[in-house]
C-alpha cells in the first residue's frame, strides 16, 4: 500500500487549471521523481500535499485513509515534511535552536538533551553540522541540512522537496543525495521535483511527469533515459544546442575588468586582484567551485556593490560602480543569481517587463500604457512565458519568473552580458531555449560573461573557460581544450600555475 | 462539511459592500449601549448615517469636514504607498498652517489671485521643509522614519504654543492666537451660506494630480515598486534613494496644504487647536482607502459623514456626545477588521 496516494487532485486559479485530475502516489522508502516543464504544476500539486492550498476536487490518502490536509500543521501531523526553495530559518539561531523552534514539547528547553538528538539525527544521515552554529553564517547546502532535520524532527514519514538543487553546488547535490539514500534506507519517502534528468536517473526509483497540468507518464527510473524523460516531459522529440563557432569574434574587448579588490566589513578577502575580458562574439565562462568570489564579481558587475580598487571598462568607457541605471545605458544585460532580486512579486508582468528600461515607455515621464502593454504581449510570445500582461509577477512558477527576467534583459541587443546561474530552475526545454539565445547573442557581436555552477553547462557554451579561484582567476582554457581533469584541479586550487591571477591584466 | 478559509483578495468594487456589512455589524455591537442610554438604536443609527444625507446644511457640512483629511489622507497614501512611513502629517499641517498665516496676514492690500495662490505656495513648501529632516536621515543613515516623523509633531505643537503665547499673540484680543490674515488672503466660500471653501476645491484638484501621478506617471510607478521590494527596486535602476525623499516631501507638502486650507477657509488665523488630530485621521483615511486614491476619497467622506452625523444624534436623542464617539470608533474597528477579510475568501467543502 503507498504511504501516500492523490486521486484526480485539480486546481484552479481563476480559468488555468494547474493541476488536471492528477493521480499520484509514493511508495513507502521510495524515493520518486516528479518532473514536468516550467508551469506544469508540480509546486502547485506539493503545496496541496502541504496543506498550503486546496484543491478543488480530488483526494489525498495517507496509508490508505482519506484525509484533509486543512494546513501545513495538518501535513506535518501526517507524517509530511516540506522543504521549499526559498528557506524558512531564522538566521540568528543556532542548528539546534531552528530544529526545535515551534516543537520544543514543553515549557522549559533542555538545551543540553536536544542538542544531542539534533546531533544524533545528523550523524544517522551522514551530516556534518554543528548544533552550536549560527544558522545565517552557514552556507545554502547546510542550511538546506537545517531544513531537513527540522521536518525529521517533526517526525516527517514523506520528505518533499522542491528544487533543492538548484542553489546547490554539484559537490553540495552529491551530498543531499547520499542524505536522501541514508533517509530511505531508515524507511522513509522522499519527493523530489528537479529540472535535471541527470538528477532524476542517479537518485530516484519511479518518476512522474507532468505537463500543463496532466500525469502524461508514470515510469520505474530503471526502465528510461535522459531523452526517454525528455520526450516526454515536452512531448516531442528535443533537439540539443550545438556550439556555432562559424562567426566572427571581435578584436575588442567590450567587457575589461582590471584588477577588482573587495574586501568584507570584517577585513576577509573577497576579490583578490580579479581581471578577465572578453571579446564581442565569445562566450567566456567562469568555473569555480561556489563562494569563490563568483557572486561578488557578479555584484560588482550588475552595479550592487563597489569594489575597493579596480575598474571596469566596457567598450573603452569606464563603467561606474554601484549605479544600476547607468549600466542600461551601457547596454550590459543583466541576470541576477537572485531571481526575487530582478523581479517585484506585486507589480505586473508587464511592469516588471519594463521598469529596467522605463525610458522607452515613458514621455515626459508619463507612461505609454499602450507601448508598455505591446512589449509585454511580445516578450510574453517570443520567450514563451505561461502569463498575461496584468499577473502579478509573484503568480508565476519559478521558471516562469526567470524567463521574465532573460526576455527584458536580452529584449535590448545588449553589448555586454552578465549571466550569473541563467537557467537555475528551468526546464530542459527551457534551458536549451536559453542556451540558444546566449549564442544568438554572441553571434550577434554581443560579449557574454557566463557564471555557472553548472560545470557542464560551461563546457557546452563557453568559448573560453576562465576558473575562479580564491577571487581571483587561476586560469584560462580555450574551448577546444578543455581538460576537465585539469580545470577541476584549478578549481579546487591544487595545482597553481605561476602566472595566476595575471589572465586579462 | 467545513469551511475554509483561503488568500484570496477580493475585487476592489467589493469594498463599498463591505462597509455596508461593517455598518450593520457595528449596528448590533453598540444597540445594546445605546438601549442603555435610553435611546433607540435605529433611530441612532438613522441619525448618524442617513439623516445627514437628507438636509442640504449638513451635506455641507460632511463636504468641509472631509477637506482637511481628504489633504492628509492623501499626503499619507502617497508615503505609505512607497514605503516610508510617514506618521508626521499633523507637524507638517501646523507648519504649512503657520507659514500660511504669516503671508496672509502680509498680504495686506494684495489681490486674492496674488494672495491665495501665495499662501498655498507658502503652505506647501514649510511642509516640504517640515519632512526634509526625517526623510534624510532615512534615505542616507536609515533612521526609522516612524520615530523621527512622529516625534516632530510634538515639537511642532510646542512650537506653535510658543509662538502663540509669545511674539504671535493678538495684540488686540491678548487671545494665543495670531492676528487675523488679510480679507484678500481669506478663501472664497463656494456654496453658499455653508462652510465649504475654495480650500475643497483645491483637495479635489490634489487627489485627481496624484491620482493621475500613482497610476500613469513613471514616478509613481517607481515608488509603487520601492514601496513593493527595495532591492529589486534598486537592481532595476530607479534612484531609491532620490524617490524615498521625493515621496516624503511631496507627502509633507500636501500635508501643509491642509494646515494652509484650514487657516485659510475656516479660522482666518493660527491657534493652536486648529487640527483636532487630522494628521492622524489621514493615516485612518489612507489605511481605509487601501492607499488608493478613489479610496482615499471615498473614506474620507465616509469618516466625514459619521463625524457629521454623530453631533445630530446626539443632540436629537438627548445622549451623551460620548456615546457618538462610542459609535463612531466602534464602527471604525468593525470597518477597517471587514476590509480585511476582503483579502481572503471562505469556502464550503464537503
Ligand atoms: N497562487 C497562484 N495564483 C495564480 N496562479 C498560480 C498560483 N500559483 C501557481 N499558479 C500558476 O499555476 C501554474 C503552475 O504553477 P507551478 O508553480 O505549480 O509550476 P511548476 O511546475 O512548479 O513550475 P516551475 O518548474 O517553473 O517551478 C503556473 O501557470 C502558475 O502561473
Ligand atoms: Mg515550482
Amino acid at each position: 500500500m503507498p504511504v501516500i496516494e492523490l486521486r484526480g487532485i485539480t486546481k484552479r486559479f481563476g480559468s488555468l487549471v494547474a493541476n488536471d485530475h492528477v493521480d499520484f502516489d509514493v511508495e513507502t522508502g521510495e524515493i520518486h521523481a516528479l518532473l514536468g516543464e516550467n508551469g506544469a504544476g508540480k509546486s502547485t500539486l506539493m503545496k496541496i500535499l502541504y496543506g498550503l492550498y486546496q484543491p478543488d476536487g480530488g483526494e489525498i490518502l495517507i496509508n490508505g485513509s482519506p484525509v484533509h490536509l486543512k494546513s501545513p500543521a495538518d501535513a506535518i501531523a501526517n507524517g509530511i515534511g516540506f522543504v521549499s526553495q526559498h528557506f524558512s530559518l531564522v538566521p540568528t539561531f543556532t542548528v539546534s535552536e531552528n530544529v526545535l523552534l515551534g516543537h520544543e514539547g514543553g515549557f522549559l528547553i533542555d538545551k543540553a538533551a536536544m542538542k544531542q538528538r539534533v546531533t544524533a539525527m545528523a550523524d544517522s544521515l551522514g551530516m556534518n553540522l554543528d548544533p552550536d552554529a549560527v544558522v545565517g553564517k552557514l552556507a545554502v547546502g547546510q542550511q538546506q541540512r537545517v531544513e531537513i532535520l527540522k521536518a525529521l524532527y517533526r517526525k516527517c514519514r514523506v520528505l518533499i522537496m522542491d528544487e533543492p538543487t538548484a542553489v546547490l553546488t554539484p559537490q553540495d547535490t552529491e551530498k543531499l543525495f547520499e542524505t536522501l539514500r541514508h533517509l530511505q534506507a531508515q524507511g522513509m519517502s522522499v519527493i523530489i521535483i528537479t529540472h535535471k534528468l541527470n538528477e532524476v536517473l542517479a537518485v530516484s526509483q519511479r518518476v512522474t511527469v507532468l505537463r500543463l497540468g496532466k500525469v502524461v507518464g508514470r515510469t520505474a527510473t530503471a526502465d528510461t533515459t535522459q531523452t526517454g524523460l525528455a520526450e516526454m516531459m515536452v512531448g516531442r522529440k528535443t533537439v540539443t544546442v550545438v556550439r556555432n563557432s562559424e562567426h566572427k569574434v571581435g578584436d575588442l574587448a567590450k567587457l575589461d575588468v582590471r584588477d577588482l579588490h573587495m574586501t568584507d566589513k570584517r577585513g576577509g578577502l573577497l576579490l583578490r586582484g580579479l581581471s578577465l575580458s572578453a571579446r564581442g562574439g565569445e562566450i567566456v565562462g567562469i568555473a569555480g567551485v561556489a563562494g569563490n568570489g563568483q557572486s561578488e564579481l557578479v555584484s560588482v558587475l550588475t552595479g550592487m556593490a563597489v569594489p575597493q580598487s579596480g575598474s571596469v571598462l566596457v567598450n573603452v568607457q569606464p563603467m561606474p560602480f554601484g549605479q544600476p541605471k547607468a549600466l542600461a545605458k551601457l547596454k550590459i544585460a543583466r541576470i541576477p543569481e537572485d531571481r526575487l532580486r530582478g523581479i517585484i512579486g506585486d507589480l505586473s508582468v508587464a511592469d516588471n517587463l519594463m521598469l529596467e528600461q522605463s525610458d522607452q515607455f515613458t514621455s515626459f515621464g508619463h507612461l505609454k500604457n499602450r507601448q508598455i502593454r505591446e512589449n509585454a504581449e511580445k516578450l510574453i510570445r517570443d520567450f514563451q512565458i505561461k502569463a498575461s500582461p496584468n499577473d502579478p509577477a509573484r503568480t508565476l512558477s519559478g521558471g516562469n519568473i526567470q524567463k521574465i527576467i532573460l526576455a527584458r534583459s536580452l529584449a535590448q541587443d545588449p553589448e555586454v552580458i552578465i549571466a550569473s546561474q541563467p537557467t537555475r530552475g528551468l526546464d530542459v526545454g527551457a534551458t536549451e531555449y536559453v542556451h540558444q539565445k546566449l549564442i544568438e547573442q554572441k553571434q550577434r557581436g554581443a560579449a557574454v560573461l557566463l557564471i555557472s555552477e553548472d560545470l557542464d553547462e560551461i563546457l557546452v557554451l563557453s568559448d573560453r573557460i576562465l576558473v575562479i579561484y580564491e577571487g581571483r582567476i587561476a586560469g584560462e582554457f580555450a574551448a577546444e581544450n578543455a581538460d576537465i581533469q585539469a580545470i577541476g584541479a584549478l578549481m579546487t586550487g591544487a595545482n597553481l600555475s605561476p602566472e595566476a591571477g595575471l589572465a586579462g591584466a | 462539511m467545513s469551511f475554509k478559509i483561503e488568500r484570496v483578495p477580493a475585487p476592489v468594487w467589493m469594498r463599498p459592500l463591505f462597509i455596508v456589512l461593517a455598518v450593520f455589524i457595528t449596528f448590533l455591537l453598540v444597540s445594546t449601549l445605546v438601549l442603555a442610554a435610553g435611546a433607540s438604536p435605529i433611530t441612532a443609527f438613522y441619525e448618524l448615517l442617513i439623516d445627514p444625507l437628507t438636509r442640504t446644511g449638513a451635506r455641507a457640512d460632511i463636504l468641509m469636514l472631509a477637506t482637511p483629511i481628504l489633504f492628509t489622507g492623501i499626503a499619507v497614501a502617497i508615503a505609505f504607498v512607497a514605503g516610508y512611513y510617514n506618521v508626521g502629517a499633523e507637524g507638517q499641517l501646523y507648519a504649512g498652517a503657520i507659514l500660511a498665516a504669516w503671508v496672509g496676514v502680509q498680504a495686506e492690500g494684495m489681490q486674492p489671485y496674488v494672495a491665495i495662490p501665495l499662501m498655498l505656495a507658502a503652505g506647501f513648501l514649510a511642509g516640504m521643509v517640515w519632512a526634509l529632516v526625517p526623510a534624510l536621515l532615512k534615505a542616507y543613515l536609515s533612521v526609522d522614519e516612524v520615530v523621527t516623523t512622529l516625534l516632530l509633531n510634538s515639537v511642532m505643537l510646542f512650537f506653535v504654543s510658543a509662538l502663540l503665547n509669545g511674539p504671535w499673540r493678538d495684540p488686540v484680543s491678548n487671545w494665543p492666537q495670531s492676528p487675523t490674515i488679510a480679507t484678500s488672503a481669506q478663501f472664497p466660500v463656494i456654496i453658499p451660506r455653508s462652510r465649504v471653501h475654495f480650500g475643497a476645491i483645491m483637495a479635489v484638484i490634489i487627489a485627481l494630480a496624484t491620482w493621475w501621478m500613482l497610476s500613469r506617471t513613471r514616478f509613481g510607478l517607481e515608488l509603487r515598486a520601492i514601496g513593493k521590494n527595495k532591492d529589486a527596486a534598486k537592481f532595476l535602476g530607479i534612484p531609491v534613494k532620490r524617490r524615498l525623499i521625493a515621496a516624503a516631501l511631496i507627502s509633507g507638502g500636501i500635508a501643509g496644504l491642509a494646515g494652509v486650507s484650514e487657516v485659510g477657509g475656516i479660522h482666518y488665523y493660527l491657534i493652536g487647536t486648529l487640527s483636532p488630530g487630522f494628521g492622524y485621521t489621514g493615516i485612518i483615511v489612507a489605511t481605509l482607502g487601501a492607499l488608493t486614491i478613489p479610496g482615499v476619497f471615498i473614506s474620507a467622506l465616509f469618516l466625514s459623514l459619521i463625524n457629521r452625523g454623530s453631533i445630530s444624534a446626539s443632540r436629537e436623542l438627548d445622549v451623551p456626545v460620548y456615546l457618538s464617539d462610542v459609535i463612531q470608533a466602534v464602527l471604525l474597528l468593525v470597518t477597517l477588521a471587514t476590509l480585511l477579510l476582503t483579502q481572503y475568501r471562505i469556502r464550503r467543502e464537503r
